[in-house]
């Protein structure tokens, strides 16, 4: 197949961006033009993610292989435009396709002013998300890496709540900072290797006394990124100001870019210094695991006691990354895929009553079961699919990685098992508070079931929920040979350096 | 003299500036007539300079060089110069400041420049750098009426006296120790173990670091800035740093180029110092015009930075960061000078709240040019930072470089506060609309090669990695 495929997936939202930056600008009615747009950027949206599955369809997920590779001329005597997916990243491609049009039809409800601007908005992060998790080329990774932080900044600064101007300043300074020591990493990477083709990177051998400094540089940023303890702080305050699809898309698809850049950078090119530092990942991870479920437990805002449980269950993902098995790496994959889709729906079951009673304060709740009842049904399934019962896709991440982890060191994978049953503390509570008991508070018996757009946003992520806890094999036959080259390679790499020492 | 035809820019510069000035001074009110024929003269000769391109002469007995690094320094003078003089005239006339004499007095400055830039002698570089300073003195002090407007222009005159006076120290040390004020014959009889040079060398970077603005000679900066009137602090923002740093680039990288480790030091404190201090020293500001004279302190480190490393790529990403320096900070002058309302121009940055509702467009451009200057990608000033940085680490200057990228995260502060006033803030009154096709021009001019650079940064890249050839 000669189309390049992945580039018009990656900008294809320009076009719309640029359909609405020049077309919907002389309607008088207020109401069409925003209809316009709408219509404009979800079908942009839809037609990614139509392109999307057809990518997935064509791809051969027995080789280890780069696929629909495609290079172009662009920085001459630097780096050149290069795009590409393995089996890890073709199902990031697939879940930011799919997770933005839902975030489309979600901003239906919840925003009220500047439609427009904010479809716009949410067009260009799609194409940074997608660019990111393309790219086979370092500068182009960075890039997109970091342009999606301006129009993050702005949905969470345009469109937030009370105080989204301190949270959006906190997520772009805190996640700039990381990245910065990337970019020194990177630049030192290109200045000892004379490339940044990350094709080319993995075959090259970084000596091992730069590759502990070099894996600091990348970690500065994935690890504000993730987010792990302790530069997790930026997220619950963006979460609970940013605007309903504002946090999914932070839920769902931003905080993956760490993992992913951790599986694709840190062990791929650092070996040996992930190998020394793994301790650390598992204790900040363990220490991510207990302290925020706790910290999640004592919560009175929904919204953030949902942030403080991706800190957690990103916590699983580092675990089973710097497990350096398979089972771990798998796992990590597909918590990573399974928390995009299911934190991405409680924070849409957050935003359904949110935009009803104007508040995310749990007591202000109680009782919606009566009122809501098919709410109450979805709302649970989430609330299950996020504590990991079987059955559910949380479970088969949550399993994975501790398996991997119980290979890797048993005390680690003791520990992370707390989490589950602290998960399931968290949010069972939540649940209990929220649907049932007394209805105590006058507006919540007024209020009314879910509307057919709420309704369209949160089957399909049920469904997704349920068919992907029962049959894993979906993801896991796309990854599992990327995951096996990755795995072998790592191990090779090792025992070259170890027989090397002796 | 069989090579005059390379001076050719020059002449044409010198003999309009004088006749502009004779029609300036028998015809009334001729701001208008003399401010289009210095435009055109600016644009007539930039083809002059272009012609002579591609040759590398030295003329004068080796005293005034002629190539390809100061073609592209004087044509980008000569552009960033025009633009400061087309979108200014609005504002000009409403200032009551249009008189003859500021065009010419921008002529006479560029004229300075060009032989700062071009001079490979200290008598050439100190002649040019007095002429471009007291042009820009007297167009400080040009609104007469306003107090701080005169203020400014004394202040800056007082200070810059001074840095003159230290720059002629230095040279006079160098001179004496080496025989010469010729940069070649400096360059052979420098040796590194007298310590009177090494204190001409340190007198003459002071000189010029005050000429550009940067730690710790920078305290005229913002006063000047605030106090100016913004077309003549737009003007300051722009050419005088290009001419310095070619300056900068010509002495320290021919006269001083086989002593790299004498002024290294001294130059990475510069520099960081500037990053430093302009990234937190703007936080606190509200006047946008004192806030941008803070900005451009920390940009001037950050070029400054590409210089320490004494390498060829050095020079090319520090042209190439004064390059996008110039074109970001063409597009946020038009921008300052937008913010009036029923014909009072308002300086706060308080009168920006709510732009994004009222002037879509401008609020757009704004904010490309803020978040380009903060150096975040995709945008050109993120370009720039990355070739500087690239440059530093390749010279093994790593503190250096995450210093600089810290102080690129503070200073990202105070942009995004301009943008959080602009689109989170709820709006006020509008502004008055554009008028002029000078502003329009270039707002968009700026906006989109910033907002595009990234499609096609080699083609640039080549004409700096030209010019940066032709030093050493």
């Amino acid at each position: 197949m000669n189309l390049p495929i992945l580039t018009i997936i990656i900008f294809l939202p320009l076009i719309g961006v640029f359909f609405l930056l020049f077309n919907s600008k002389n309607d008088k009615n207020e109401n069409r033009a925003n209809q316009i747009s709408f219509n404009v950027s979800f079908l942009t949206s839809i037609l990614v993610f139509i392109l999307s599955l057809v990518l997935w369809i064509n791809f051969d997920s027995s080789s280890s292989e780069f696929q629909f590779v495609e290079e172009k001329k662009w920085i001459i005597n630097f780096t050149k435009y290069k795009v590409g997916v393995d089996g890890i990243s073709i199902l990031f491609v697939v879940l930011t396709a799919f997770i933005t049009p839902i975030c489309i039809i979600a901003t239906s409800n919840s925003v009220k002013v500047r439609k427009k601007d904010f479809f716009i908005a949410l067009l260009l992060m799609e194409t940074m998300m997608l660019g990111v998790f393309c790219s086979l080329d370092l500068f182009i990774f960075y890039l997109f890496f970091e342009a999606g932080l301006i129009p993050m900044f702005l949905i969470i600064g345009i469109w937030g709540g009370i105080r989204r101007v301190y949270s959006a300043f906190k997520f772009f300074l805190y996640t700039l900072l990381g990245s910065i020591f990337m970019l020194v990493a990177i630049i030192f990477i290109y200045h000892q290797s004379g490339t940044t083709d990350i094709q080319a990177l993995l075959k090259f051998d970084i000596a091992a006394n730069y590759q502990y400094w070099l894996w600091l540089g990348f970690f500065a940023s994935f690890a504000v990124k993730t987010p792990m303890w302790p530069v997790h702080t930026w997220l619950p305050d963006a979460h609970v100001e940013a605007p309903t699809a504002g946090s999914v898309i932070l839920a769902a698809i931003l905080l993956k870019m760490a993992g992913y850049g951790f599986i694709r950078f840190s062990i791929g090119f650092f070996p040996i210094a992930s190998e020394y530092f793994a301790p650390l990942i598992f204790v900040l991870s363990i220490i991510a695991i207990i302290y925020t479920s706790l910290v999640a437990l004592m919560q009175k805002d929904m919204k953030k006691l949902i942030a403080y449980s991706s800190v957690a269950h990103m916590g699983f993902v580092t675990i089973g990354i710097f497990a350096f098995n398979s089972q771990g790496l798998e796992g990590s994959i597909f918590q990573m895929i399974s928390h995009g889709i299911v934190s991405a729906a409680l924070f849409l079951c957050v935003g359904v009553v949110y935009d009803r009673m104007h508040t995310r304060e749990i007591s202000d709740y109680g009782g919606v079961v009566n009122t809501m009842p098919k709410y109450s049904i979805i709302f649970m399934i989430f609330i299950l699919a996020g504590l990991g019962l079987p059955g559910t896709s949380g479970f088969v991440g949550e399993f994975l990685v501790l398996i991997g982890a119980f290979k890797a060191n048993y005390l680690v994978s003791f520990f992370a098992a707390t989490g589950v049953v602290l998960s399931a503390c968290y949010s069972l509570w939540l649940y209990r508070r929220v649907v049932f008991g007394e209805v105590s508070n006058e507006n919540v018996k007024s209020l009314k079931d879910v509307n057919k757009y709420e309704l369209f946003t949160l089957l399909p992520l049920v469904f997704l929920a349920i068919v992907l806890g029962i049959f894993p094999n979906i993801i896991l036959d796309t990854i599992s040979v990327s995951v096996e080259n990755i795995v072998s390679v790592y191990n090779s790499k090792i025992l070259i350096t170890q027989s090397a020492i002796r | 003299m069989d090579n005059i035809n390379l001076i050719y820019p020059e002449l044409f510069l010198s003999i309009s500036l004088l006749s502009l000035l004779m029609l300036g001074v028998f015809k009334k009110n001729s701001f208008l007539v003399v401010s289009k024929l210095s435009s055109i003269v600016l644009l007539l000769t930039i083809p002059l300079i272009y012609i002579n391109d591609n040759t590398s002469e030295k003329l004068f007995n080796n005293n005034y060089l002629i190539d390809e690094f100061s073609s592209f320094l004087k044509i980008l003078i000569l552009g960033s110069s025009a633009f400061a003089l087309f979108f200014t005239n609005q504002y000009i006339k409403d200032n009551k400041i249009d008189k003859f004499e500021y065009p010419i007095l921008i002529l006479t400055a560029i004229l300075g420049m060009f032989v700062m830039v071009s001079s490979n002698n200290l008598i050439g570089l100190y002649l040019g750098i007095e002429l471009q300073s007291l042009s820009l003195y007297v167009l400080a002090a040009l609104n007469r009426d306003s107090v701080k407007s005169t203020e400014a222009g004394v202040k800056y005159f007082v200070l810059g006296a001074l840095s003159s006076g230290l720059l002629l120290y230095g040279c006079s040390l160098v001179y004496g120790f080496t025989g010469s004020t010729n940069y070649y014959v400096i360059a052979e009889n420098y040796t590194s173990s007298n310590l009177a040079l090494s204190f001409g060398l340190v007198f003459i970077l002071v000189g010029l670091a005050f000429k550009i603005s940067a730690v710790p000679f920078h305290m005229w900066t913002p006063d000047v800035y605030e106090g100016a009137p913004t077309s003549v602090t737009a003007f300051f923002a722009l050419a005088p740093k290009v001419a310095g740093f070619g300056a900068i680039i010509r002495i320290l990288y021919i006269a001083f180029g086989n002593v790299v480790n004498e002024w290294q030091t001294i130059l990475i404190f510069i520099s960081i110092a500037s990053m430093i201090l302009g990234a937190v020293a703007a936080i606190g500001q509200t006047n946008i015009k004192r806030l941008m004279a803070y900005s451009s302190i920390s940009h001037m480190g950050y070029a400054l930075a590409g210089v320490t490393t004494g390498t060829n790529e050095g020079i090319s990403s520090s042209i190439l960061y004064i390059f996008l320096y110039v074109v970001m900070n063409i597009g946020s002058f038009v921008c300052i000078i937008l913010m009036k309302r029923k014909t009072v121009y308002l300086e706060n940055i308080r009168d920006l709240s709510g732009l994004s509702k009222n002037h879509p467009v401008i609020a757009f451009s704004f904010t490309v040019i803020l978040f380009s200057l903060a150096g975040i990608p995709p945008l050109a000033g993120f370009f720039a930072k990355f070739y500087v940085f690239m440059a530093v680490i390749k010279s093994n200057l790593f503190a250096l470089a995450i210093i600089g990228l810290i102080t690129s995260v503070v200073s990202a502060f105070y942009y995004l506060r301009i943008i959080k006033i602009i689109y989170f803030d709820p709006e006020q009154e509008k502004f008055d609309p554009i008028t002029s096709k000078g502003i329009r021009f270039s707002l968009a001019f700026s906006t989109l090669l910033i907002l595009f650079y990234f499609l096609n940064p080699s083609s640039l890249t080549y004409f700096v990695n030209i010019a940066s050839k032709a030093i050493q």
